[in-house]
């Protein structure tokens, strides 16, 4: 399919480009991305895709757009408070691009529903915001067979990896089990700040973009973490044995999904 | 400038574009054919013809040959090259 004179403008800075072309834009318009939250991560990488020509992107959220949320959420606006995340989401991506199909769900992801909807989708961004719902990615992914974005973000922190099957570590392999809850604050209790999104969600953005087009090095094996305090990105390199891990090893333990409690808010329960 | 003795594949004139699009419409154009054929593009002096000749080389093509049209236009053969 030829791309129309309407679209070779709408994405000259694409075509211009050695390492993306016409054929890069085409596998970006014929690729689909599913992106679980549409949170601070989410909101910019969605705009991102968006704009860039993903053909179909698929939106998972299950809450409304609070007015706590827009401090981060640039996806959202303040008139769209109290309708749903994905709903006022899918507005924004339309807007910005019709090329764009995008698919909502207005539900909380868990072991499910997961698999049944990451399997249509070929890279898959996890923009949740706590560690059973990232590790329930991880591990629906592996068994899935489908590359990955991990990122979280908290205060004036950052970190993403990503998972490719067979390419190098999973999220488990790493990390191996959640922390207790209470262990580690969620951003709701810890506070974190906007444009720590903007940071780390445009960054998966740009690695679901090189793993459609398949330019360049993906953080496959490494670990990048960005501390916004002290203005410094640290790319760490990973183990790379994974043979041993419980998921995506030689001899996993961890062939079901399960749904770890989630940590209880108390900001949320005084609501 | 030598006279026009290459047959090109395909004609293209981006008289009508400007910056960066007189590029990006030769880019677009040259993807669709195969490795060895050659695209005649008909261009502006000035700003096209500076650019669009070193834009396609930086692409990997090969420059055949630029004529001039004494109209204030060039023709630019360019050879396809990679897939």
């Amino acid at each position: 399919m030829a791309l129309t004179d309407k679209q070779i403008e709408r994405y000259s800075r694409h075509i211009i480009l050695k390492e993306i072309g016409v054929k890069g834009q085409k596998k970006l318009l014929n690729a689909k991305v599913l992106i679980i939250g549409a949170g601070g991560l989410g909101s910019p990488a969605a705009l991102y895709l968006a704009a860039a020509g993903v053909g179909t992107i698929g939106i998972a959220d299950a809450d409304v757009v609070d007015l706590s949320n827009l401090q981060r959420q640039v996806i959202h606006t303040t008139a769209n408070i109290g309708k749903a995340k994905v709903e006022s989401a899918k507005e924004a991506m339309e807007a910005i691009n019709p090329d764009v199909k995008v698919n909502v769900y207005q539900t909380f992801v868990d072991s499910t529903n997961i698999r049944e909807l990451i399997r249509e989708y070929d890279f898959i961004l996890d923009g949740t915001d706590n560690f059973p719902a990232k590790f329930l990615v991880n591990d629906a992914c592996v068994m899935e067979k489908k590359p990955f974005s991990h990122a979280g973000i908290i205060r004036f922190k950052g970190q993403l990896m990503t998972y490719v099957p067979g390419q190098g570590p999973c999220y488990r392999c790493v990390f191996k089990n959640p922390p207790p809850a209470d262990a580690v604050p969620t951003c709701k209790q810890a506070g974190v700040v906007g444009a720590m999104g903007g940071v780390i969600g445009s960054l998966q953005a740009m690695e679901a973009i090189k793993y459609i087009t398949g330019v360049g090095e993906l953080l496959t094996g490494y670990l990048l973490t960005y501390d916004a305090i002290k203005q410094e990105f640290h790319k760490v390199k990973l183990p790379s044995n994974t043979h041993s891990c419980a998921v995506c090893g030689d001899n996993p333990t961890i062939t079901e999904l399960v749904d770890y409690a989630q940590p209880t808010c108390e900001l949320k329960q005084k609501h | 400038m030598a006279n026009n003795d290459i047959q090109a594949d395909e004609e293209l004139d981006i008289t009508d574009k400007v910056c960066p699009n007189t590029f990006v419409k030769a880019k677009v154009v040259i993807e669709e054919l195969d490795e060895g054929q050659i695209l005649a593009i008909r261009m502006n002096d000035g700003e096209p013809v500076q650019n669009v000749p070193r834009s396609l080389k930086d692409d990997g093509h090969k420059i055949l040959q630029i004529n001039d049209n004494q109209d204030g236009t060039y023709t630019v053969y360019v050879e396809k090259v990679g897939d």
